[in-house]
């Protein structure tokens, strides 16, 4: 009995100072709907706030930023960071904060529309494959079981090195790599909602094929694939990087991340530790927001589907 | 009742001899062999059996939805003289829902979670009509719920938002909004508990009299076909034993499989000290077992049985027990026909 008192004092305590105490009524509503859902929504929400941020950066970089991207005459060479210049400069006197924020463009950019790509060919041929089965299904399964087989990274340096550096370039070698992503989760859920009994009543009342397909399979199928997407994005942030890391990305005149890294780490040994440090947080940073976003959405939708 | 079936004499649906196969591994099953039966305007046709005697793939048979590897190997299935097997796919998606409706075993899982339920109506609809502007149809849909017992404003809901009888009376509003002649209900009540189906009878039965449609209830629940049909048939291992009129099967039935499935259901007001029960298992249909395939598990075997398959036929004579009550194979009405495939009724061995 006496437990019993004790916890609820305890709640009592916890009430009062709970973050919806403390931070009011605009975030009332957030707080509510975080507590009635538990982790996954705080999950979920701290990884939109940085996606957002980023990306807001990203598409408006000229406001952020103090200086060019390519500006040689910012600062001095090598200056750690100080006032004026939070991030430092590098040893072509650019400003590095300018370049982390021009950078976030580039990967941004590269990261979507590559995840945009591989789930455009994916998501259909997942369809189409688990959908029609047969000898297509073999084919493609084969086709995007040995992608899959290959350790992603290896596979899109041997893309990257065959199409050479280029931002479609880079797109085009990350997007490869997870078109078997899309295509195994797709056609898995194809496999198994075609069994269900509302497409059989479907096909009942004469609903045509592609009738079926679009109106009753692909709708059931797109909430998984909204997941997938977040983490793939995040994947393929760290693929892009690494890319232009080896220097098998982007020409020199288009700021990035991986680049940076590279460059910084030649600085390193000589106690240089802010070149490396700010586009590699940035790195690490935008990775986990997609990722956390991906995951606080995957607990959210579907408690069962936390298998990639 | 005899009466109204004789009026109306006029078979929609003949199968004749339809053979349906599965190759699997080990072989191939024969979930139907030679099955031929007519289904009536305006009548409702009980088919009976055990769990996997076949019954729910002849079903999907009607309406040519046997997944492969099944496969129609033989036959007809004749709507109004057209041979549906043969058909090319084009037709046959003209006929599923306009002519042929099919109401399913699981009502909770037979709509489209996603869409509203108007919007699964107008696709319907709009997949035999396109012609039919929205709010026309739309019209069509509230008339049917209505119909159906359903408020039309639970149109604009989702299915979670109904009940599992509910969702029961739309799946066969969506199959009746075309106006049919055949329902094929498969196990249409096996998920509703017995006030819903009573409920689901009363309808279905009302229904038949207002469009005279003609229904084929398959089921292993005898009390429902005694509630609706005006025929049954009786299936076993993929073969009909046993055909005749639903009074006649239940009180006098010929066929001893017959006899034992329905001695099988409890009765609460016989007393039964015991419940019945069928030695054996149904046969492996890789191998089914020569001659009737009934034989290994037949109270009333005779060598014949185990040798040569009996042929489905207007029963000639009674051998052994007593008389065949007021001969049922004439009476001159073609529905009322009796028929079954055992050899106690037929003169043995064919010279």
């Amino acid at each position: 009995m006496s437990a019993e008192v004790k916890s609820s004092s305890e709640r009592n305590i916890r009430a009062r100072f709970s973050p919806a105490g403390i931070l009011g009524k605009p975030f009332r509503g957030l707080i509510l709907v975080s507590r009635k859902y538990g982790a996954e929504w705080w999950i979920m929400i701290a990884g939109a706030l940085i996606v957002s941020f980023m990306i807001i950066v990203a598409v408006f970089p000229a406001v952020f930023a103090p200086y060019g991207p390519l500006d040689q005459e910012a600062g001095g060479q090598l200056m750690p960071p100080q006032p004026g210049y939070p991030f430092g400069t590098d040893n072509l006197h650019r400003d590095v904060l300018s370049r982390v924020i021009f950078g976030a463009r580039t990967i941004l950019g590269v990261a979507f529309a590559a995840a945009i790509l591989s789930s455009a060919i994916g998501i259909p041929l997942g369809l189409l494959s688990g959908f029609v089965g047969g000898i297509l299904d073999r084919i493609l399964s084969l086709i995007m079981d040995s992608v899959y087989s290959f350790p992603g990274l290896i596979l899109a340096i041997a893309f990257a090195a065959m199409l050479g550096p280029g931002v479609v370039n880079i797109t085009l070698a990350v997007a490869v790599i997870y078109i078997p992503t899309y295509f195994r989760m797709v056609r898995g859920q194809t496999l198994s909602i075609r069994e269900e009994v509302y497409v059989e009543a479907a096909r009942a009342i004469g609903a045509r094929r592609w009738v079926i397909l679009l109106q009753y399979i692909f709708p059931n199928v797109i909430a998984s694939v909204v997941v997938i997407f977040s983490i793939n994005i995040a994947d393929a942030i760290l693929t892009e990087a690494a890319l232009s890391y080896i220097g098998l990305g982007l020409p020199a005149g288009i700021p990035d991340w991986g680049m940076d890294l590279s460059m910084g780490k030649k600085f390193l040994p000589s106690g240089t530790w802010w070149m490396i440090t700010f586009p590699g947080a940035a790195i690490s940073l935008l990775a986990l927001g997609f990722t956390m976003l991906g995951e606080g959405l995957a607990e959210i939708l579907n408690p069962r589907l936390l298998e990639r | 009742m005899s009466e109204t079936m004789q009026q109306t004499a006029e078979p929609v649906l003949e199968i004749r001899n339809l053979s349906i196969d599965y190759p699997i591994s080990i072989g191939t099953v024969g979930a139907v062999e030679k099955v031929s039966f007519d289904l009536y305007k305006g009548e409702a046709l009980g088919l009976v059996g055990e769990s996997g005697c076949g019954k729910s793939t002849l079903g999907l048979s009607i309406l040519k939805l046997v997944r492969p590897p099944g496969k129609i190997t033989g036959g007809q299935i004749l709507y109004k003289g057209r041979d549906i097997v043969s058909m090319r796919d084009r037709q046959i998606l003209k006929l599923r829902g306009q002519n042929i409706a099919m109401a399913f075993q699981n009502p909770l899982t037979s709509l489209n979670p996603l869409f509203r339920i108007d919007r699964q109506f107008l696709e319907t609809i709009h997949q035999h009509e396109p012609g039919i502007n929205k709010s026309e149809a739309l019209k069509l849909a509230e008339a049917i719920l209505e119909e159906l017992g359903i408020e039309p404003s639970r149109l604009y809901e989702y299915p979670h938002q109904l009940s599992g009888g509910m969702r029961q009376r739309i799946m066969l509003g969506l199959g009746l909004i075309m106006n049919p002649d055949i329902i094929v209900a498969d196990e249409p009540t096996t998920s509703l508990d017995v006030i819903v189906e009573a409920g689901f009878i009363d309808l279905l039965n009302r229904l038949r009299g207002r469009y005279n449609l003609s229904i084929l209830l398959i089921t292993h629940n005898l009390g429902l076909v005694a509630e609706i049909a005006d025929r049954v048939a009786v299936m076993y291992a993929g073969k009909i034993v046993e055909i005749g009129g639903a009074d006649k099967i239940f009180h006098d039935p010929l066929h001893p499989y017959t006899y034992g499935l329905i001695n099988c259901v409890p009765n609460i007001r016989l007393d039964q000290e015991e419940l019945v029960t069928m030695p054996g298992n149904p046969p492996d249909l890789v191998n089914p077992p020569a001659g009737c395939r009934f034989s290994p598990r037949c109270p009333k075997v005779m060598d014949i049985c185990r040798v040569q398959e009996p042929e489905l036929k207007a029963p000639a004579a009674v051998q052994g027990t007593g008389q065949l009550s007021d001969q049922t194979s004439g009476a001159g009405s073609d529905t009322a026909r009796r028929v079954t495939a055992c050899w106690l009724y037929q003169v043995k061995g064919a010279e």
